[in-house]
């Protein structure tokens, strides 16, 4: 073959020359296709003698080798700067933000009494819920507050129509529940209460969780166990819990339970009025008249019940320092508890 | 109730110190709020005489005085208006330190020298009172230290006890009780019976059962002017109770003491004999406090043969009240049944240290101890004559039954088997008598432990006086309970996660809203009202989450929060009865459908974001058949935008746009987008039930049809539905189109059609037939027309 250093040299220089993977192919037809200038030098050979056929066709194919070879080599670079320059122009700032909805959150209050419901309802105890208007039987005289007790003017109770209520406490739930059910009952009662008082310290509907007992041996000792445990679980740590006898018509005995200070660790300071301790809840005994009420043999049965302020226990445990916060629901409140 | 503890000390044989005092009794359950000292922190300050006075030389209204404090003659500048030669006051020389460590120097007054200074109440601490120097008694030795002399180095108790311990609210059940929690001894001042040097006694008659016991007293030739001695006011000062004059002093300082509220009327104004008996309809008193009472029949009251005297254990009439002028006296001392007094006082808006006794309970047999003890104090005060104590009874009171204690009901209850031995000491501490019974003991409770009744009773005083932090603690085990698990029961959390899950925040908002807003909100007034609100605007019961929500986002906008998604769970009250009272789900949003994005600029949110995150919730339920949306008016919301929600038919909630004239007087600028949904309409979801899986090709149709503007694409989905038969396998509207080209109140509704049978192909002319029946149909019930 004529020249053939020339040749390869003018080949591999078109290849070296093509900018893209379309020039290529371009050059590889014209050198290689099937009207390409090596075919054509193949498809010549025919026309050689017989016995010359053999090393011209070999040193064809060297060349055909040679310019495949370096269209190859060729394809590979423009390949890689093209898929370059690709990620190069499809490159995004990750740094921006997502599109779409993040999720919103759950009330305060809300998620306080699901961290009550989850320990409870784990240890065996069902839900009871009751209506919020109420009447006075369920309010007040199955719990064993009469008409001329003392203790209804603890309560600043509304009322409504024909002599019903709101209902003031999650109390009258427990006795709903024990008129249908026969014990063991495990029960606990969240829910909204009101009561007649505003102010700094109060706002005239809150939530309560009532909880109730009863079975044949329930007693003291039990009822301080239960509170001791949940008021544990619920702060995420052992704390100091003691129990001071208190007065509430539907138990006996009764009890406020305090919790050492989370604020200062019992140390003193404005949350707890320095004196180290937290009012969290009230409990007692089922008193002899409220299974009377409900038709409960209060001689074969026994039975606990605590009650704790929701509110109360969301601002110690989340730190909110101001409880009508909890009702005006702004925005940039509600957000921190997402 | 508050009380001094030097005062408690004297009635018992070993002093309590305070601080202590106050842990242990808020741990025996009569809480401590306070521990206050009875006067501010001073030093210095002595008995002084005023022995000379002249007037000060350069101010009229200051004097110099010369001053003794028994050795030395001191010359003070004072301007105190009741200063006189001869009284005896504090004197705070020279070098003293009055509260807020204001000291006291040599100084010159307008050029005169002044060498300490003369003290008023509030200048030590001990009262608001700035009505001049603090008046000493002619008796009290010069040169004494005041802090000796008044026994100010004492504290008060701040004590709020619970209703059932009535008895503590005097010092002698306080006594009692501290007495019992520390195995003192109670050491009662010696009041011996005052026996009568006249024989004038009042006629009593008792005529309601609400008083079973009436004692009465005349003592007369009092002088109603004399003062009441420094100690006794004192002591009602630091019990917080005002000081009035003698008499009243008197029977406030025996209440205080024993426990028995009493009262003094003038003779001269009692008409007639005194009967206790309740009020005839129309009867009216003006009380003490100028207050004028229309009575009603069911008020007990101390009358005279003429008219009212006192509504009885409550307050006394102004006519019948003693005065400086006051001669003769009658003194009551009743036991007023605490059933009948529950609630009087608050129903004439009174409260008093008297009624507040008598609602809780006093001791049965007080009346005519405290009657002695208030006679031997008014002679000695007031001087004057005693006539006999008259006691009327209407009813003998039987001594209250023992209470059996059972020695396996105390370890029952309290999860401790106590020792005999602690059970009888606490009990004889309390003053009670427990008498051996074979299954425990017969309890006989002193007359002033009105609140122990029962067994249960007893067992928590031994509770209490044990400890309650020393009692056992145990955690509970009983048999496993096994439960049900319905697999389509949908709670409320699982709806509120969905919504949290969607971007919206859970607000709470009160159950009572403003009644002239719900009923402009709601086009109803039937809500039930609160008869007695926090404020006008708090008075109705919500019949909807609406008005709340509204008000939480005008909140929120007037915050500068924008763009809101709040929904709340709660009842809303239809009635007051129990089945009235629903829950339900509520949502409003309002601002951008999507957080601002650095990508695009947002659009506001419009009715279908909200009716996709209603129809969200509503598949929760599996509810995606049964679930219709009827264009509906509402009168909170935007006519042409707003469906009632129907499940399987039934009324079950409500989406739409709030209606734009409520939209402008809340004064809000943007479209405000509402949801409601009866959470007992969604209560249960579906149980998921297989059907078998084609394995031959889906086929899609689309059909795109000229309608009249009014024809809800709902309504052509289930003609469609029933025309396409069992085949179709997904109908949707993919396209919705209005334009001129299509004429006026017209539209084009985009339906895709997917098709496919579970045990074959579906041939080409099987679709087409269906799909002319589908064209056919639609236009004979609307009037559609094929759109190429």
């Amino acid at each position: 073959m004529e020249n053939r250093e020339a040749w390869v040299a003018e080949a591999l220089a078109a290849v070296e020359a093509a900018q893209s993977v379309a020039d290529l192919e371009q050059v590889r037809v014209g050198w290689l296709g099937k009207k390409g200038r090596v075919t054509d030098l193949l498809k010549a050979l025919g026309k050689l003698p017989v016995e010359d056929r053999p090393a011209a066709g070999a040193e064809i194919n060297v060349v055909k080798e040679q310019i495949q070879g370096a269209i190859g080599a060729r394809r590979l670079t423009l390949e890689t700067q093209a898929i370059a320059e690709r990620l190069a122009r499809e490159q995004v700032d990750v740094t921006l933000p997502g599109r779409g909805e993040l999720p919103g959150s759950l009330h305060p209050v809300t998620r306080t009494i699901r961290r009550i419901r989850t320990f409870f309802e784990s240890a065996g105890f069902d839900v009871a819920e009751g209506p919020e208007i109420e009447t006075d039987y369920y309010n007040f005289e199955a719990l064993n507050i009469p008409a001329h007790h003392p203790a209804r003017a603890m309560h600043d109770t509304f009322y409504v129509e024909d002599g019903m209520v709101l209902r003031t406490h999650t109390s009258p739930v427990q006795i709903r529940v024990m008129e249908g059910t026969k014990p063991p009952i495990r029960i606990i009662c969240p829910g909204r209460v009101y009561r007649c008082d505003s102010d700094v310290t109060h706002t005239p509907m809150f939530h309560q969780v009532e909880g109730l007992l009863i079975d044949e041996n329930t007693n003291f000792a039990e009822l301080k166990g239960v509170v001791q445990e949940f008021l544990a679980a619920f702060f995420e740590k052992p704390l100091g819990v003691r129990f001071r006898p208190s007065y509430f018509p539907f138990t006996e005995p009764s009890a406020e339970v305090d919790i050492e200070c989370v604020i200062c660790g019992g140390k003193g300071c404005r949350v707890c009025k320095h004196s180290g301790w937290l009012e969290v809840m009230g409990c007692g005994m089922v008193h002899p008249e409220v299974f009377r009420h409900t038709g409960i043999d209060g001689e074969r049965y026994q039975g606990f019940a605590f009650g704790m302020g929701v509110e109360r226990l969301a601002m110690l445990r989340y730190g909110v320092n101001d409880l009508r916060l909890f009702f005006e629901n702004d925005v940039d409140f509600l957000k921190q508890f997402s | 109730m508050q009380v001094s503890v030097a005062w408690l000390n004297e009635w018992l044989d070993k002093p309590v110190v305070a601080d202590q005092l106050a842990a242990q009794l808020t741990m025996a359950g009569l809480e401590v709020d306070a521990v206050l000292p009875v006067a501010g922190e001073f030093s210095g300050v002595v008995v002084g005489e005023i022995i000379a006075r002249e007037k000060h030389p350069e101010a009229d209204r200051l004097s110099v005085y010369q001053v003794s404090d028994g050795t030395a003659t001191f010359q003070v500048v004072c301007g105190a208006s009741n200063a006189a030669v001869g009284l005896k006051i504090p004197f705070a020389k020279v070098g003293a330190l009055l509260p807020e460590n204001k000291a006291i120097g040599q100084a010159k007054l307008r050029g005169v020298e002044s060498f300490g200074m003369l003290c008023g109440a509030d200048e030590l601490g001990l009262d608001d009172d700035t009505d001049g120097l603090l008046v000493l008694p002619a008796e009290a030795p010069l040169g004494v230290d005041l802090r000796a002399f008044l026994k100010l180095d004492d504290h008060t108790l701040e004590l709020d006890l619970t209703p059932n311990r009535g008895d503590c609210l005097s010092l002698r059940g306080l006594a009692r009780e501290v007495a019992a929690l520390n195995a003192l001894a109670v050491e009662e001042p010696a009041m011996p019976d005052v026996v009568a040097s006249i024989q004038d006694v009042p006629a009593i008659q008792i005529k309601a059962a609400a008083c079973p016991h009436y004692v009465g007293r005349i003592i007369r030739n009092v002088d109603a002017g004399a003062k009441t001695p420094l100690w006794m006011r004192e002591r009602l000062r630091r019990a917080g109770v005002r000081s009035i004059d003698a008499i009243v002093d008197v029977t406030n300082y025996v209440m205080l003491e024993l426990g028995q509220p009493m009262h003094a009327f003038d003779c001269a104004n009692i008409n007639g004999g005194i009967t206790v008996r309740l009020a005839a309809a129309g009867e009216s008193l003006v009380l003490l406090d100028g207050s004028k009472k229309t009575l009603t029949e069911k008020t007990l009251l101390i009358a005279d043969d003429a008219a009212p005297l006192a509504i009885a254990g409550v307050m006394g009439g102004v006519h019948s009240a003693v005065n400086e002028s006051t001669r003769d006296v009658l003194l009551e001392a009743a036991f007023f049944d605490a059933v009948a007094m529950a609630g009087t006082a608050r129903q004439y808006g009174l409260h008093t240290d008297s009624s507040h006794r008598f609602e809780r309970g006093v001791d049965p047999q007080g009346q005519r101890r405290a009657i002695e003890r208030a006679t031997a104090l008014l002679l000695d005060i007031v001087g004057g004559q005693a006539g006999p104590v008259v006691e009327s009874c209407s009813a003998q009171q039987a001594p209250a039954d023992a209470v059996l204690l059972r020695r396996d009901a105390i370890e029952r209850v309290l999860g401790l088997a106590m020792p005999d031995t602690d059970i009888v000491g606490i009990l004889k501490r309390l003053g009670c008598d427990p008498l051996p019974h074979q299954l425990g003991w017969q309890v006989s409770v002193p007359s002033w432990r009105f609140d122990i009744s029962r067994e249960v009773d007893l067992i928590e005083e031994l509770a209490r006086v044990y400890g309650y932090n020393r009692l056992p603690v145990a955690t509970p085990s009983y048999a496993m309970q096994l439960k049900p698990c319905p697999e389509t029961q949908r709670s409320d959390d699982r709806y509120r996660d969905l919504l949290v899950d969607r971007g919206y925040r859970e607000a709470i908002t009160y159950s009572f809203v403003d009644p002239a807003f719900q009923q402009q909100l709601m086009g109803q007034s039937a809500a039930v009202t609160v008869q007695n609100p926090i404020a006008s605007d708090m008075a109705a019961m919500r019949l909807s989450l609406w008005p709340g929500l509204l008000k939480a986002v005008m909140g929120n906008v007037h915050r500068q929060q924008h763009r809101v998604r709040l929904f709340e769970v709660g009842l809303v009250f239809a009635g007051a009865d129990a089945g009235a009272q629903r829950r339900r789900m509520a949502g409003i949003v309002c601002g951008l459908a999507q957080e601002p994005h650095w990508e695009a600029k947002g659009r506001p949110v419009d009715f279908f974001d909200v009716k996709s995150d209603v129809e969200a919730l509503l598949a929760l339920a599996g509810m995606d058949q049964s679930v219709s949306f009827k264009a509906s008016g509402h009168a909170a919301l935007h006519p042409g935008q707003s469906a009632q929600i129907l499940i399987n038919g039934v009324e079950s909630g409500w989406v739409g746009a709030l209606h734009p004239l409520v939209q402008q007087r809340l004064d809000l600028s943007g479209a405000i987008y509402l949801f409601e949904l009866c959470l007992d309409r969604v209560s249960s979801g579906k149980l998921p039930s297989f059907k078998s899986l084609s394995r031959f090709p889906e086929t899609r149709r689309d059909l795109a049809l000229v309608l009249d503007s009014a024809i809800s694409a709902q309504t052509v989905a289930d003609e469609i539905r029933q025309l396409a038969g069992s085949h179709l396998k997904a109908l949707s509207v993919f396209d919705q189109f209005t334009g001129t080209e299509l004429g006026n109140n017209k539209k084009s509704l985009g339906f895709a059609m997917v098709f496919q049978h579970p045990e074959r192909t579906l041939t080409d002319d099987e679709i087409t037939s269906v799909i002319e029946r589908v064209v056919q149909g639609t236009t004979d019930r609307f009037g559609a027309i094929v759109r190429n």
